[in-house]
């Protein structure tokens, strides 16, 4: 018989009797599925939100802050130096007019659907020419906000988190109440849980005569070097210029250090203790067929099937066990919102567990189902046969 | 006592697998203590927040300033001891990404509201005669050895002076203590009014007011008066204990304590499993050797004995390995993601050791009811 014919048949052999170890089985699947289910929710949270603060960004924009600021709140940008950004080379025209949005941003707070606590939410000011910067946002319901008067859109992802923010209904800010005009999507990204109003209405309201930030889209990809050296080495302006998704990628990078961190810890953990589970299940298994074993060797197998059935029986036990643990990720958190906030404003984003992080869990227990498996398959293909047989 | 060399026999049976649901155990126990800790951490700070002091910040949001003119109308109110206020200052050193939280305070009164706060009355006194004095935080002044008499240049993120200079030059002239914990001291106080001089923007406003009151029981009447002072004012207040606010603060970083519970209950169920599943086979293996021990005269809540102990010093030995573990290297990963200072509590522990007993009579109790069932002649028999 070759070894080839001789691994199938030992491994189907071994296959065969899994059901009559199905309860140590069981402790091997039910590890991984822990391990995959948790590591799924922790990473699918992580990604989401960085998708989420990421989507926000696009490469053919450019965000402007005062030279020094770390984010937007921390910038301030005066009307002088603004009106000298916008008639930067590089800029898309629309209409003759540079696709450039000054942004005042703000903050209110506002409760929350979920618990009625307050939490903030941000008030983005923006321009008129903020559709030709930002052509993805898009009113779905209700009418744009006039400028000069009192009125405000509210991003989808707001409205559904947030009480109080529907249309028609009203808001306080600086100055008393502006009412709500319309609802605003632009992809689920980080606008869409703010609320945005016109930038020189808010100004004025807020008595502030500077902006915070000028975003604007570039006439290519390629034209944000023109558009950086112009800015950077006008002596008029003290600005740094970034692309958005740099931008972006810097704003998101503490939280993801934070929950990678937390991730990183749990699994390390969790895989840990699945393959202790897996050992603990995989040298039962082999000891539980030691005679079966002795017999194979006796009558002429090779170590090799033996091996080969042990590591097979452990990779299968760790794929039923990956799939439960996913579909568990899968149906607790796919498609959850989810809220996260600090003392001044809250973003909201929707969860997803998506297939290339399935594709990770999968891997994941397929190691575990490795390391779990290789210690008690090598103690299989040692089994003595004479003493084995002899304890029959 | 006298059965423990038995029970311990029972345990090393089968080294490999004891050895290996040792470390099961070990490892949960060392998630629950990392994840429980932290929450239950968090906790423990809101208790300790008083409640007998209040946080007054604007309505609208934490970046919007208050009127200075508040703090008199704030006075009136019966049942309010004193009044200070603070305004924060955005600082950094050096570049924008080393910030150093500072805040700009009214010394005198600060210092009367926070009796938990050591600060001498010589520093108090250096504050009021020095203009640009600060005050360094025990904490921070470890962080950056930084001393009295140091001279700061600070950047401000947000504010710019009047006079046009680029940095705003303090000088150390103090440092406070929290000998309680309770007041992180991480932060540099500077002179309120010397900031709002200075600065070109703002005058006359502040971020925060904080309240002291005698009674407790009246935080929620006196924090409703204050608010209805400024309600339907352009700078409309919201009023909080310290304890609330810290409340809702955690509440606001989003659902971490739902995330935590999930983890737990998923690592605990596949615990139960685990640990169950060992002790079913250990009990199987060893029916003959039980009968054994009933023929010598072993009653059967003495074998029941016997395989709950077993599973009880398993579990919470190693239930204490884990937990042991996780005290350990619990603050370093706390301060790695940003909340330092917190230590395991002890209520973690006696949680985990209560819950690994419950595991281990959960997960025995099958096996046990097997052995207690048991009878001789057929075990012997090997039916």
């Amino acid at each position: 018989m070759s070894a080839f014919r001789q691994i199938v048949s030992v491994t189907a052999m071994n296959l065969r009797s899994v059901p009559q170890r199905v309860g140590s089985s069981s402790v091997i699947v039910v590890g991984i599925a822990g391990v995959v289910a948790v590591i799924l929710s922790v990473f699918g949270l992580t990604r989401s939100l960085q998708d989420a603060v990421l989507a926000t960004g696009s490469p053919d924009r450019a965000i402007v802050l005062r030279a020094g600021a770390t984010g937007e709140l921390s910038s301030t940008l005066l009307v002088d130096a603004v009106a000298t950004i916008k008639d930067a080379p590089g800029i898309a025209r629309v209409d003759g007019k540079p696709a450039a949005t000054a942004d005042f941003v703000a903050a209110v707070n506002l409760l929350r659907k979920e618990d009625g606590r307050r939490a903030g939410m941000v008030v983005r000011g923006v321009d008129a020419a903020v559709m030709a910067v930002r052509p993805e946002l898009k009113i779905v319901a209700g009418r744009p906000f006039t400028p000069g008067l009192r009125e405000v859109l509210v991003g989808r992802s707001a409205l559904q988190e947030f009480q109080g923010v529907a249309i028609g209904d009203e808001v306080a800010l600086r100055e008393g109440r502006w009412r709500i005009v319309g609802v605003f999507e632009s992809g689920g990204d980080a606008n869409e849980s703010s609320l945005i109003a016109d930038a020189a209405t808010l100004l004025s309201a807020y008595q502030r005569t500077a902006v915070n930030s000028v975003t604007v889209r570039l006439e290519s990809d390629a034209a944000f070097d023109t558009f950086k050296a112009a800015l950077t080495t006008n002596p008029t302006l003290s600005v740094s210029v970034e692309r958005e998704t740099e931008f972006y990628r810097r704003q998101s990078e503490e939280a993801n250090q934070i929950f990678g961190l937390v991730g990183i810890a749990v699994g390390v953990f969790m895989g840990l203790g699945a393959i202790f589970a897996a050992l603990n299940t995989m040298y039962s298994a082999v000891s539980a067929r030691t005679r079966e074993i002795a017999t194979l060797r006796a009558i002429g197998f090779g170590a090799g099937g033996v091996v080969v059935s042990v590591l097979v029986e452990a990779l299968l036990l760790s794929l039923i066990g990956a799939a439960i643990g996913a579909a568990i990720a899968w149906l607790m958190f796919n498609g959850n919102s989810v809220t996260l906030g600090d003392s001044v404003s809250s973003m909201v984003f929707k969860m997803r567990v998506d297939p290339a992080l399935l594709g990770t869990g999968v891997l994941l227990a397929c190691a575990v189902g490795f390391i779990g498996g290789l210690f008690p398959a090598l103690r299989a293909a040692r089994v003595p046969v004479a003493t084995a047989l002899r304890a029959v | 006592m006298k059965y423990l060399p038995l029970i311990w026999a029972g345990l090393w049976r089968k080294r490999a697998r004891t050895v290996l649901t040792l470390l099961c155990v070990v490892v949960a126990f060392a998630l629950f203590g990392l994840l429980n800790g932290f929450t239950a951490a968090l906790g423990g700070i809101i208790d300790s927040m008083s409640d007998t002091r209040l946080r007054i910040m604007s309505r609208v949001n934490i970046t919007q300033p208050l009127p200075l003119a508040h703090r008199a109308r704030i006075e009136t109110v019966p049942g309010v001891d004193g009044v200070s206020y603070y305004n924060f200052f955005a600082g950094y050193y050096q570049e924008p990404r080393n910030s150093v939280q500072t805040g700009a305070i009214d010394v005198e009164t600060f210092d009367a509201i926070y009796p938990e706060i050591e600060l001498d009355p010589s520093y108090v006194e250096a504050m009021k005669r020095t203009r640009n004095g600060a005050l360094v935080g025990e904490d921070l002044a470890a962080e950056r050895g930084w001393k009295i008499g140091d001279k700061v240049p600070l950047g401000s993120s947000i504010w710019r002076r009047k006079d046009g200079a680029e940095g705003w030059d303090f000088e150390i002239v103090g440092s406070y203590r929290s000998p309680s914990g309770r007041v992180p001291t991480s932060e540099l106080w500077i002179n309120y009014d010397y900031f709002d001089e200075a600065r070109q923007a703002a005058n006359g406003t502040v971020t925060l007011y904080f309240v002291k009151i005698h009674d407790s029981s009246r935080s929620a009447e006196i924090s409703e008066q204050i608010d209805a002072l400024f309600a339907n004012s352009t700078s409309e207040t919201q009023t909080q204990s310290e304890k609330d606010w810290l409340r809702a603060q955690i509440a606001q970083i989003g659902d971490i304590g739902f995330f935590v519970n999930a983890i737990i209950a998923a690592v605990m169920f596949a615990l139960l499993f685990v640990t169950g599943n060992t002790m079913m086979q250990s009990v199987r293996e060893r029916i003959p050797e039980l009968a054994v021990l009933k023929t010598y005269g072993f009653g059967n809540s003495a074998v029941v004995g016997l395989v709950l102990a077993e599973s009880l010093l398993l579990c919470c030995v190693a239930a204490a390995l884990g937990i042991g573990i996780s005290a350990a290297i619990s603050p370093s990963i706390y301060r790695e993601i940003g909340v330092g200072g917190i230590n395991l509590p002890w209520s973690v522990v006696a949680v985990g050791l209560g819950l690994a007993a419950a595991f281990a009579i959960v997960s025995a109790a099958l096996p046990a009811l097997r052995a207690q069932r048991l009878s001789i002649v057929d075990a012997l028999a090997g039916r």
